[in-house]
């Protein structure tokens, strides 16, 4: 994430073959990131999706949280933690506040960030800390896919997932104890954007070195399909950023996706952490980066 | 009367002697060799991890290199979105591709064979490609329908000898023929590609126009041809034993996955390796390109020992 003076984590080389399974190798870097940048993720859920989605969450990226909380009406052995809010669009707001209420109260000093994601995104852990480790978590921070309207300083889509910095999380809290923030509208990530601007939390800058985006609000087919040059379709009307159509919208260290349903959950773990060409070397390397991005 | 029943019994003796001999060595040839032949390989996977450690660094950085793989796309304008998908994703990592049409098409460059049946038209790729294989060792033949990483098949053809015959695949079985699945994409060696196109002079056990009532597919077709010509179906694998060639879709195989294995969906489902997919729409094609050559966690290290580069004027991978 920008602004960036990039860290020297290892950067990708060629070593030789140990003797374990192709699939768990030296992980040092991503080993490393996930002692040094704890994630919580919460995942907003209900009842009814356990078993149709929330189940392969738990199956594919709930795993690699530091922490992961099912968030839901009740309580149950799945396990979710059970939130004092009914089901339903207009309760989503309502389950958000509680959710951070109860991080805040129970979990505040078990993490360093907080993820909020939908029972259909599917997140990438390791690319989210790689993009947090140049931050400080004691500032007032918020990332994810930064919409325009609504909001004067803008907000991040809630179904792309975003993160909160613990100075945010302690703000929102805070905003909402001191009644500066209150339930104003259904829709939360609005709600919270809103709030967010009342206790001064600034929104940060989640594209990669090459200005290309990580967090993402609809499934990849939606983004890399190559177009002939046209006026933006309507899913890309509410982008900060100006929108790149094709191969140049989406990061190699993509963050996530949203929309996902739970073939396609498994397919893109597939993807991302089974399928490769054998020993291609990649032509991209944040690491290695020292050019700029194009500011927009 | 003695002299000419000892001559004569002598002639059948020795008569009967050669007839033996002659019969054991054809025997010989045919039954052993071919049992010995067909059951090294019917089952065929890549160098195993020890064999790799085993190579000087020399080889390592050799080897990549002198691996090189022809693509051999056969398309018609019925597929275009898949042939302009096929040409601007996985075909790029081929050596040399060359799109080979029924007929042609203003909006995208193929061979123009000008046939319509598939057989004769399959027939007529292959020779030109032989024709014009420079020194390229390594053949594959999909429809723009597949997708191939060919960085895999490169690792799974590595250590073997192009100047042997060669036909790998998805293998199925029909009656007593062994063919490999057109869908999931057909790899031949050079040698293979020699003996084919010299079989193809047959029209006898290898006509151009089928003399049957009804049409054999061309991978039937073909696998006759290479039979004849002492070639056989091999399953390409992992060293687990997964297909590393594959008739479905992405989803549909992590799909039955779900059903069969929902423990273990995905470690259950496809071979890191995989070589093909086929059944994908373009869109999805799009995709598999960059969850293949793009889409990763940061720090995750595969410890492949050897390194293959990125083609050059490519912006999607």
């Amino acid at each position: 994430f920008l602004p960036c003076v990039p860290n020297n984590f290892l950067s990708l080389s060629v070593s030789k073959l140990n003797s374990n399974n192709l699939i768990v190798k030296n992980r040092t870097a991503a080993l490393d990131l996930s002692q040094k940048v704890r994630v919580l993720c919460w995942v907003m859920t209900q009842p009814q999706h356990l078993k149709s989605r929330t189940q392969h969450i738990r199956a594919t990226w709930g795993r690699r949280c530091n922490i992961v909380l099912y968030m839901s009406s009740e309580a149950s052995d799945f396990p979710t933690v059970g939130l004092n809010v009914s089901e339903g669009r207009n309760q989503l707001y309502w389950k958000t506040i509680r959710a951070f209420q109860h991080i805040h109260m129970h979990h505040l000093d078990d993490a360093d960030w907080f993820l909020k994601a939908d029972d259909d995104t599917f997140v990438v852990l390791e690319n989210l800390r790689y993009g947090l480790s140049k931050h400080n978590t004691e500032e007032p921070l918020y990332f994810g896919r930064r919409f325009k309207p609504f909001v004067a300083q803008g907000y991040m889509s809630g179904g792309a997932g975003y993160v909160l910095s613990k100075e945010a999380l302690r703000r929102f809290v805070k905003g909402f104890a001191d009644g500066l923030c209150s339930h104003d509208t259904n829709i939360e990530d609005i709600g919270l954007g809103k709030c967010m601007e009342t206790m001064k939390v600034q929104l940060g800058d989640s594209r990669d070195v090459l200005g290309r985006q990580t967090f993402h609000p609809y499934p990849p087919h939606y983004y890399l399909t190559r177009q002939l040059p046209r006026p933006r379709p309507w899913y890309l009307l509410y982008e900060h950023y100006h929108p790149v159509e094709g191969p140049g919208c989406c990061s190699d260290l993509a963050i996530s996706f949203h929309y996902i349903d739970a073939v396609q959950m498994h397919t893109l773990e597939y993807y991302t952490y089974h399928l490769h060409p054998y020993g291609y070397k990649y032509r991209f390397n944040p690491d290695e980066r020292s050019d700029n991005r194009n500011n927009n | 009367m003695m002299s000419e029943g000892s001559s004569f019994m002598k002639g059948m003796v020795l008569g009967g002697i050669f007839c033996l001999v002659m019969s054991f060595f054809e025997n010989f040839n045919s039954g052993t060799h071919s049992e010995v032949h067909e059951h090294l390989h019917h089952h065929l996977k890549p160098l195993s991890k020890d064999e790799l450690e085993k190579l000087s660094e020399s080889q390592m950085s050799d080897l990549p290199l002198q691996v090189r793989v022809y693509c051999l796309i056969m398309v018609t304008p019925k597929l275009l979105v898949h042939w302009a998908t096929a040409n601007d994703t996985w075909s790029k990592h081929c050596d040399k591709s060359v799109f080979y049409t029924s007929e042609s098409s203003k909006a995208l460059e193929a061979v123009d064979l000008q046939e319509q049946d598939e057989w004769a038209r399959l027939r007529k790729a292959i020779k030109h490609a032989y024709e014009n294989a420079g020194d390229l060792r390594w053949f594959f033949v999909a429809r723009p329908t597949t997708f191939a990483i060919i960085e895999n098949l490169k690792y799974l053809v590595l250590d073997k000898d192009p100047s042997q015959p060669f036909y790998i695949g998805h293998t199925e079985k029909s009656g007593e023929l062994d063919y490999v699945e057109y869908d999931s994409g057909i790899v031949l060696s050079y040698e293979a590609m020699r003996r084919l196109i010299e079989m193809f002079k047959d029209e006898d056990r290898c006509p151009e126009r089928g003399h049957a009532l009804w049409k054999t597919s061309e991978e039937k077709q073909l696998a006759t041809c290479l039979k004849y010509s002492g070639v056989f179906a091999e399953n390409g694998e992992d060293a687990q034993g997964k297909g590393l060639f594959n008739k479905k879709s992405v989803s549909s195989l992590i799909s039955d996955s779900m059903g069969q294995n929902p423990a273990d969906v995905v470690e259950a489902c496809c071979s890191d390796m995989a070589i093909t997919f086929a059944g994908m729409s373009p869109s999805q094609m799009q995709v598999l390109m960059y969850g293949v050559y793009r889409l990763r966690p940061y720090g995750h290290d595969f410890h492949d020992s050897l390194t293959f580069l990125p083609p050059k004027d490519s912006d999607n991978d």
